[in-house]
């Protein structure tokens, strides 16, 4: 789902230009507006869409992704932590709206800082085992954890 | 310097009526090219489409009152203001740029029209807010071309690079720095230098002005009208099709969403500015 900029809502703030990982987000030369220069190369990973401080840039779904002409549209709350979604189908009567935290604590506070971790042994440096493991997966605690040691089932379809 | 009426000495060389001609047809050119631009990019015929589309998924409608009060709040914010821009710097430069602009072009109409000669001298007021001005748009317009425009800040472009999108810009600029050279060089008695600059002076004025139909110039109509309608969308509840940001502590929303207090608690935190925390400059 290529991304694409709605011209009357952007003011040419450069947002989009700078996060772009694929270099394809760029300013028109004749109105300094962003445009999507590629949409071929897009990896559609929304960061565009997403930084945009005036929701000018909207993604354009593919046909198996909802009916053609619909709308799907993104808005990231930094300060609230969540990201909501909302798809709009062409005839109206399909409007669903998602809603999902993108993170659990506030912003770069609780960075790890690995540069302060003391240096590995040399036991450590021969072993398999990766930075931080068992610890990161948890072996310490028994085994990996898993859904049935968790008392989870895994259900069919999707849902929410 | 900034105490002269620069335009009264002129009248030696120029009839008043040939000033006041070159402003009346700058204002025709800027009223027809505004015109001419909201034909050629169906501006006009795009906001009563998109406000039409607006209209059949709105929520509530907005009456005449509430209709007035998001006007004022639009004047307030958007175009007193400049409010719509999420960037300080360039909501400073821009206010500094416009009020400049805005003062130059006033002050220039009150000179030549109603003290054109030094038989009739201006108040000192008039050519030192003529002066200041010239000066508040050079500083604003300066800082932006400099350090603030996208293409210098976000695409990493040298400053030199010219693009028609700088039509607008670059003829304001050289306007209001041409202006103050042409006064200095008038007030210091140089007559041959500041014909020079005055006849710069007139040629970018004139690129400016006659540019219109090319250039942003005429953003600072249709800015306003975008504005409103943004506005007017948040009013109706249509909202341009973005979605509801619901209060995560309300008890309905943590049941229709249970990864909200699964993973960020009862009662989540403000987490703060995220990627809003660092200028985009990473070129």
């Amino acid at each position: 789902m290529p991304t694409f900029v709605y011209m009357t809502r952007c003011d040419g703030c450069g947002w989009c230009v700078d996060i772009c990982p694929s270099d394809i987000m760029h300013i028109d030369t004749t109105t300094r507006r962003a445009y999507n220069l590629e949409p071929s190369m897009c990896w559609e990973c929304y960061s565009c869409v997403k930084a945009c401080p005036h929701n000018a840039i909207d993604a354009r779904g593919y046909a198996d992704f909802a009916p053609l002409g619909h709308s799907v549209r993104v808005d990231r709350d930094e300060e609230k932590g969540v990201i909501a979604w909302r798809i709009k189908f062409r005839n109206g009567k399909q409007d669903m709206n998602l809603l999902a935290p993108i993170t659990t604590k506030p912003w770069g506070k609780h960075i790890p800082k690995l540069a302060d971790a003391p240096a590995p042994s040399q036991d450590m440096r021969d072993s398999q085992l990766l930075f931080n493991e068992p610890k990161y997966i948890r072996l310490d605690d028994g085994d990996i954890h898993t859904l049935e040691s968790n008392g989870l089932t895994m259900k069919a379809g999707v849902y929410y | 310097m900034i105490t002269y009426n620069p335009f009264s000495e002129l009248t030696a060389v120029i009839p008043v009526y040939a000033m006041q001609a070159y402003v009346v047809l700058m204002a025709l050119m800027v009223v027809g090219g505004t015109l001419l631009d909201v034909i050629h990019k169906k501006s006009a015929q795009y906001f009563f489409e998109n406000s039409e589309k607006a209209k059949k998924s709105a929520k509530r409608t907005v009456g005449g009152g509430e209709k007035a009060s998001i006007a004022l709040q639009t004047i307030a914010n958007e175009v007193l203001t400049s409010g719509e821009f999420s960037d300080q710097r360039r909501r400073m430069s821009h206010l500094f740029t416009m009020y400049g602009f805005i003062l130059f072009v006033v002050t220039t109409a009150v000179m030549i029209f109603a003290y054109p000669t030094s038989a009739t001298p201006a108040p000192v007021i008039i050519p030192v807010l003529w002066h200041l001005g010239a000066l508040m748009l050079c500083f604003g317009g300066y800082w932006f071309w400099f350090f603030i425009r996208v293409d210098v800040s976000a695409e990493g472009h040298p400053w030199y690079r010219l693009a028609q999108a700088d039509i607008f810009i670059v003829s304001l600029l050289a306007t209001a720095t041409f202006a103050l050279i042409w006064s200095l060089l008038q007030s210091l008695g140089a007559s041959g230098l500041s014909m020079l600059f005055f006849v710069l002076f007139i040629v970018s004025s004139t690129t400016l002005f006659s540019t219109v139909l090319w250039s942003k110039f005429a953003h600072m109509f249709f800015k306003p009208a975008a504005a409103y309608q943004k506005r007017m969308t948040k009013a109706d509840g249509s909202q341009e099709n973005l979605p509801d940001l619901p209060e995560l502590t309300d008890p309905a929303v943590k049941e229709r969403y249970p990864d909200i207090p699964e993973y960020m608690g009862d009662n989540p935190p403000n987490m703060g500015l995220g990627i809003n925390r660092e200028a985009p400059h990473h070129y």
